[in-house]
């Protein structure tokens, strides 16, 4: 019973963790948008920043990568 | 945890998504030791042996106009060079061989993992996590060689307000050391992500229903790895070179 109940908030958890890679979506939205709304305003500029583009989006992303890490430790190490 | 969720929906899913990353020797038997040849290291194999194939045997020729295999390495060779001297500058050239066979390595081995019943070696954290912290510590350790103990101003900027100075510099030592996790989970994880999505995928296949929505949902995912696989290996490198820039020119 008390183990069902660690599983169940396992689970839960692991769901709930899932709700942070809402925010790296957003955040690698954001950095994509911008550089093209920048891009489009002057783009011979915009070859020259795709690499600081792919930074940012990195950057970004890793944070959703971690919720991702704790929804899989969650789910199989816990 | 894993057997019991795949024993209780066995109507639904007949394998579990996470299967594909087990870890297996070749040659039967199931204690692995350090020697022991698995399915990891065959692939890790044939990830070098395709770089090898690429890189040596395709220049042989040194053809003044290129054959096929010619121009694709070159075409390797000078993204990564470009990459090299634009985000870690002429001095970072110097360290280009390194990048470029860390982006080669993860490259082959994302796509090569792409294959159908093919082992992603760069999926597994153990495998990103080595290649991460040797570029952490090559990156660190370069840095108090070239610069001594000033390279601790690295977390020191000087060009904001005094008072904010603590506690940015609170801030770059955590996001300096969580660097290696970070660097080696995005990859590992979004290679992990996007083959177990493709696995789920296909377990809906078996249900005749939603069998043409499955397959076809399968196969843009697949569309959407191949982009992921090659943008991985390039934002690993180039968080590299934006680590050895970070070394080489520690002052903002």
């Amino acid at each position: 019973m008390e183990g069902d109940i660690v599983q169940m908030g396992a689970y839960i958890g692991a769901g709930l963790a899932c709700t942070g890679m809402g925010g790296a979506a957003v955040g690698v939205g954001h950095v994509v948008g911008n550089f093209l709304s920048g891009a489009l305003r002057n783009p011979s500029a915009a070859g020259g920043q795709t690499a600081t583009m792919f930074i940012g989006i990195a950057f970004a992303e890793a944070l959703g990568i971690f919720s991702f890490l704790v929804a899989l430790l969650l789910m199989f190490a816990v | 945890m894993a057997e019991n969720t795949a024993d209780q929906s066995e109507s639904a899913l007949s394998f579990h998504p996470m299967d594909q990353f087990i870890v297996k020797p070749l040659f039967g038997g199931d204690t692995i030791h350090w020697y022991t040849p698995t399915n990891v290291t065959l692939w890790m194999f044939l990830a070098i042996a395709g770089i090898s194939a690429l890189l040596v045997l395709g220049t042989r020729g040194r053809a003044m106009v290129p054959t096929r295999v010619q121009s694709v390495a070159e075409l390797a060779y000078g993204f990564v060079y470009k990459m090299v001297e634009d985000v870690a500058g002429k001095d970072g050239v110097k360290y280009f061989p390194y990048i470029m066979t860390l982006f080669m390595f993860i490259v082959f081995s994302n796509f090569l993992g792409l294959i159908p019943t093919a082992f992603t070696t760069t999926s597994h954290i153990a495998v990103t996590a080595v290649m991460a912290m040797a570029v952490f510590l090559t990156v660190t350790i370069l840095g108090f060689v070239l610069h001594g103990v000033s390279f601790i101003k690295l977390f020191w900027i000087s060009s904001a307000p005094l008072v904010l100075r603590p506690i940015l510099a609170l801030i770059e030592v955590i996001s300096y050391f969580v660097r290696p996790l970070s660097h080696s989970i995005r990859l590992a994880g979004n290679m992990m992500a996007g083959h177990a999505v493709i696995k789920v995928f296909a377990a809906f296949a078996a249900i005749t229903a939603i069998a043409p929505l499955s397959i076809a949902a399968i196969t843009a995912i697949y569309a959407l790895e191949v982009l992921v696989s090659f943008i991985q290996a390039y934002v690993f490198a180039i968080l590299t070179c934006v680590y050895l820039k970070d070394a080489l020119h520690p002052h903002h």
